[in-house]
């Protein structure tokens, strides 16, 4: 049994704004929760590497390729903080590497589905990075220090990302017909991904409550997808692109963006494990984890035999 | 020995001359030049800082939240060292 005062404290505390950090006491739902939540978002940031890594040697110009690796070494570095914070909650990076290979842990749906073009370079940067900055901006304020410090930390350097995505697009746009072209269908292969990326509706989203009150969940999935949506559309026919909903219509009183019906089964199935590229992405982290053994222990023993050494001198 | 991470690094920063370092996060290294190296990759990307200290984790020795009261109260009956605890009558300058 917790102790209803030590619950009614962290309660308080949460409620008036400050912030809990790791060697505070909290409720083990509480830390339950960050830690699959940090990890599957840590996870995203790495297995989202690989994706635009398959441009990386076909950008198509120095200046692309440049912001293009740039980009990809700030999804390293994401993923980095979030899985030190994640650490912070007692476990450590080699048991959140094991659940990821095992398939224990989740990663973002988004990252399994193919990059066929290079517009697939600005659809992920606009779409994918846009959508996870509405999701992160949401969770820098949530109650968990490390947590929400990461989050800060992420959304200063996503909206470079998130810029230069939409710059590719906005380029192609202004380029030849099979230039629009392509820019469109990345538009209508990424869309409906990108907005079922910000997680079930609401109705299918349990414990939602709990979570709000705990400031482990600041918005509600939904709210967060209407807001990505309402500052899209825009963005979208502002460059003459189309999303592909084609009953996506403003509605003048409410202000807001209503769109047709999310296909949730093939979220859930993307989820299961059936996205078009599930199986490569989780080989490739695999085998990264396993081709890399062998350099950390080279790089171990370099350090033990430097310290002998300087025992004997 | 199984296979590790390697071990953690906490990581400070100091933004500009002057200025104390500050906590930026943590590396994971196997000795203190990569834990150097990894920090200038993760933390100073876009200038962030003029220097550079890593610390391994396990040196560090925290104060604990359960003894915040007992730690820290001594100094909050001691009213004396706060500038405001003097009364200076008004006429009185540079004081």
């Amino acid at each position: 049994m917790e102790d209803q005062k030590q619950l009614d404290a962290f309660e308080a505390k949460i409620a008036s704004g400050v912030k809990i950090e790791p060697k505070d006491w909290m409720p083990e739902a509480y830390r339950k929760q960050l830690v699959r939540m940090m990890s599957q978002h840590a996870h995203s940031e790495i297995v989202g590497m690989l994706p635009e890594g398959n441009w990386i040697t076909r950008a198509p110009n120095l200046r692309r390729k440049a912001i293009l690796l740039a980009k990809v070494q700030d999804e390293a570095g994401h993923g980095l903080y979030l899985y030190s914070a994640t650490e912070t909650l007692g476990v450590d990076r080699t048991e959140l590497l094991e659940q990821l290979h095992s398939g224990k842990a989740k990663y973002s749906s988004i990252f399994n589905y193919p990059t066929l073009t290079w517009a697939d370079i600005g659809a992920i940067g606009w779409l994918v990075d846009g959508a996870a900055i509405m999701n992160q901006t949401a969770l820098a304020r949530g109650s968990y220090g490390p947590y929400s410090r990461a989050m800060v930390r992420i959304c200063k350097e996503e909206s470079f990302h998130n810029r230069q995505g939409y710059e590719i697009m906005m380029h192609l746009t202004q380029g030849t017909e099979e230039q629009k072209a392509m820019a469109q269908d990345a538009l209508n292969r990424w869309w409906w991904p990108s907005i079922m990326m910000l997680g079930p509706s609401d109705d299918q989203s349990p414990n939602s409550d709990q979570l709000m009150r705990w400031k482990v969940k600041m918005e509600s999935n939904d709210a967060i997808r209407q807001r990505f949506i309402d500052r899209t559309v825009p963005q979208a026919e502002f460059i003459g692109l189309k999303v592909p909903d084609s009953q996506m219509k403003m509605n003048e009183t409410t202000g807001h963006y209503e769109h047709g019906p999310i296909n949730w089964d093939e979220f859930f199935d993307v989820i299961k494990g059936n996205g078009p590229c599930n199986a490569k992405r989780l080989k490739d982290r695999k085998e990264a984890d396993i081709n890399g053994r062998w350099v950390r222990e080279a790089a171990m023993a370099f350090a033990a035999k430097r310290v002998k050494e300087k025992e004997v001198a | 020995m199984s296979d590790t991470q390697l071990p953690v690094w906490e990581v400070f920063i100091q933004a500009n001359p002057g200025i104390a370092h500050k906590h930026a996060g943590n590396v994971h290294a196997a000795d203190a030049e990569m834990a150097l190296q990894n920090a200038r990759d993760v933390y100073s990307r876009r200038s962030e800082g003029m220097n550079i200290w890593v610390v391994p984790a396990s040196a560090i020795t925290a104060s604990s939240p359960e003894d915040q009261g007992a730690f820290f109260e001594p100094s909050n009956d001691k009213p004396y060292r706060h500038p405001t605890f003097y009364k200076i009558p008004k006429g009185v300058k540079y004081l």
